[in-house]
């Protein structure tokens, strides 16, 4: 059974549609891929299972619990599952350790000291630990991702989504951010995530899903999308990936 | 495509001008000293205060005006080297000579107009034998007099506009959340903060004084809230109507902080919502998306970032507040302005209202002071380094 199944979400804002009816699941321990061309509802679509948005039908539901629609604890909901952002994601008048420690202490009533101590560990992991007591603007755009990615996991999500997380980065500044992605994939994390990074999804996808026109056209095994895909239109997004030589 | 000129055909445009018009300026801010100082030996002995020593003083005033003659020879001096750059065609020399004469020309000119206006100070303060100088700086008022218009400013208009800021401080901010809430169900609790907003922004400030401070008073609507507020710390029932008033009497001065608190809420309540609404929305998806509750990303997110940038808005609001104190009056409440109105009848002489000016001038100063430093501070925290 899996862990986080959408179904039939229906989308709109205004007249406008984004999500017409998407159909996904995430299996525990899995890591999901969401492509496809730009403005085609990806960030919506996170932005909906953390509750950020609400849907106008279907159902999302995670470990078998209903969390969109009427009567949902919001936060609650937000607890369990942490999202970083493109940008903008840090609190720019607060320190680092005090980015990553206001949600444990504030919503989990965790004590200071037990805050700071984890918030530590988990600085110390992505070798950010100097910084800690640094306002965000000091820090690098890629500094900044992976401290926002720790402020999430301080929460101890059992999902995480993340958005883009390094398409508002310089090049150089990817493979750092990349690398606590892929070291969470290692320690089982669930994560669903949008990105343009072709390459790296294909290495660390359990599963590649395109979206497209408001539902999911495709998916499969990385293998299977990037190297057969069966959709004209997956064909033709991947080609022109190819041709921006992203792939 | 449109032909830029090569960058060596952009020659700067001619110093000379610039050179000339510093000497003249120098020249007459010197007489303009020369002038000013005659106008003082004439009022000094006309007032019967002169002494030699004071040549000193004028020889020192000339002597520093002259010193603008510094600075315009300066650029003289480079405009002459300038030229010669371009007789040689030598363009980087030219634009930098250029540039520095201009520079050392605005030098002469920026502190001439500050030497001009000082000057133009004293001698409006001494003309007609200093008679202006007489109604608005008479000394020995404004001596014997002084302590008794700045205890009624400490003890009135400073009362009223600390105790003012706060409760406005807490208030506005209230309001602005209210103005702010989310979601359908807020919808008439806005509708209330909009309908206060604009009434008491509408109402001119001595207005609502006075509707209030005669008004709640005189209604009796004090008198049936207090005692029983009172009577939960003092027993009453003992004392006869007279005792009873006496400790029960509000002052008309709270009054008056409760009416400015009203009208300066308002004001404040839109500076809170203004920096409110300027955090980038995705400040509020992050916070929420860590589970916080709305108060708590208002509480902990939203708010102090917002009040870092109000900071010099909400200053402005709140000198507004204290000059606006000046007006308690109204209500017959004796503030300094008051109390310098009477002396000035008394005396017919604006001295005493001299002083107040002078005290309102020098609380703002310090506040202006420190919303600088506190700026400057987060700026350097927040931004810096880079
Ligand atoms: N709050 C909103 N109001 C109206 N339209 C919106 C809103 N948010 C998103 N949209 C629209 O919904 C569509 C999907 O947006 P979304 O941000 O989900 O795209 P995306 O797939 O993440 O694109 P990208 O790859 O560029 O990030 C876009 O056309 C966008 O203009
Ligand atoms: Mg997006």
């Amino acid at each position: 059974m899996a862990f986080l199944e959408i179904k039939g979400v229906h989308k709109e804002f205004g007249a406008f549609q984004v999500l017409r009816g998407v159909n996904l699941d995430v299996i525990e321990h899995q890591v999901v891929c969401l492509i496809g061309p730009s403005g085609c509802g990806k960030s919506t679509l996170l932005r909906c299972i953390n509750g950020l948005e609400k849907i106008q039908g279907g159902e999302i539901r995670l470990e078998d619990d209903r969390v969109s629609g009427p009567g949902i604890d919001g936060d609650k909901l937000r607890q369990n599952v942490g999202i970083v952002f493109q940008s903008f994601n840090l609190f720019p008048h607060m320190s680092v350790i005090e980015n990553v420690t206001l949600a444990p202490t504030k919503v989990l009533k965790m004590s200071r000291v037990e805050a700071e101590a984890k918030a530590m560990v988990l600085l110390k992991r992505i070798g950010l630990e100097a910084k800690a007591r640094e306002y965000p603007d000091r820090l690098s755009g890629g500094q900044q991702q992976r401290v926002a990615i720790v402020r999430a996991l301080a929460m101890e999500p059992k999902l995480m989504l993340l958005d883009e997380i390094t398409s508002a980065l310089d090049p150089e500044l990817v493979s750092e951010v990349l690398n606590i992605v892929r070291d969470l994939a290692k320690q089982g994390m669930t994560m669903l995530l949008a990105t343009h990074e072709m390459g790296f999804a294909k290495e660390v996808a359990s599963k590649v899903c395109f979206l497209y026109e408001g539902v999911v056209h495709e998916e499969g095994p990385p293998a299977q999308i990037f190297g057969d895909p069966k959709e004209e239109r997956t064909r033709a997004f991947l080609k022109r990936i190819i041709e921006a030589g992203r792939l | 495509m449109t032909d830029f000129p090569a960058p060596s055909q952009h020659l700067p445009r001619r110093s000379d001008g610039f050179s000339v018009a510093a000497m003249l300026f120098a020249g007459l801010c010197v007489l303009a000293a020369f002038g000013t100082t005659r106008l003082m030996r004439g009022a000094l002995t006309g007032l019967g205060v002169y002494a030699s020593a004071w040549e000193i003083v004028f020889g020192l005033t000339i002597a520093g005006s002259g010193t603008l003659f510094w600075p315009a020879l300066r650029s003289l001096v480079v405009t002459a080297k300038a030229r010669a750059a371009r007789a040689r065609n030598d363009i980087v020399e030219l634009r930098i000579e250029t540039a520095a004469a201009k520079d050392h020309a605005f030098i002469t000119f920026g502190w001439g107009a500050f030497a001009l206006c000082i000057f133009g100070f004293i001698s409006f303060v001494l003309t007609n034998d200093a008679a202006v100088g007489k109604t608005f700086f008479l000394l020995p008022l404004i001596q014997a007099k002084w302590w008794l218009v700045t205890k009624q400013f400490l003890l009135n208009n400073l009362f009223i506009f600390v105790a003012t800021e706060i409760l406005v401080l807490v208030w506005g901010l209230m309001v602005a959340l209210a103005r702010l809430i989310p979601g359908k169900a807020g919808r008439p609790i806005r509708a209330l903060a909009i309908i206060y907003c604009d009434v008491f922004r509408g109402i001119p400030a001595i207005v609502t004084l006075y509707l209030i401070g005669f008004g709640i008073p005189t209604s009796g609507l004090s008198d049936l809230i207090v005692p029983h507020i009172v009577g939960l710390f003092i027993d009453l029932s003992a004392m006869s109507v007279a005792e009873v008033r006496a400790v029960t009497r509000i002052p008309v001065s709270w009054w008056c902080v409760l009416a400015l608190t009203l009208t300066y809420g308002a004001y404040v309540a839109e500076v809170y919502r203004a920096g409110i609404e300027s955090i980038h929305w995705s400040q509020v998806s992050a916070a929420r998306s860590l589970g916080l509750s709305y108060i708590q990303t208002m509480r902990y997110v939203i708010v102090p970032q917002a009040v870092r940038r109000i900071m010099a808005p909400l200053l402005n609001d709140f000198i507004g507040l204290q000059k606006d104190t000046a007006l308690v009056q109204v209500v017959g409440v004796v503030d300094a302005f008051n109390q310098s109105r009477i002396i000035a009848a008394n005396a017919f002489n604006l001295s005493a209202v001299t002083i107040v000016a002078i005290l309102f001038v020098l609380i703002t100063i310090p506040q202006a002071r420190f919303v600088d430093k506190l700026t400057e501070r987060d700026n350097a925290r927040m931004r810096a380094g880079g």
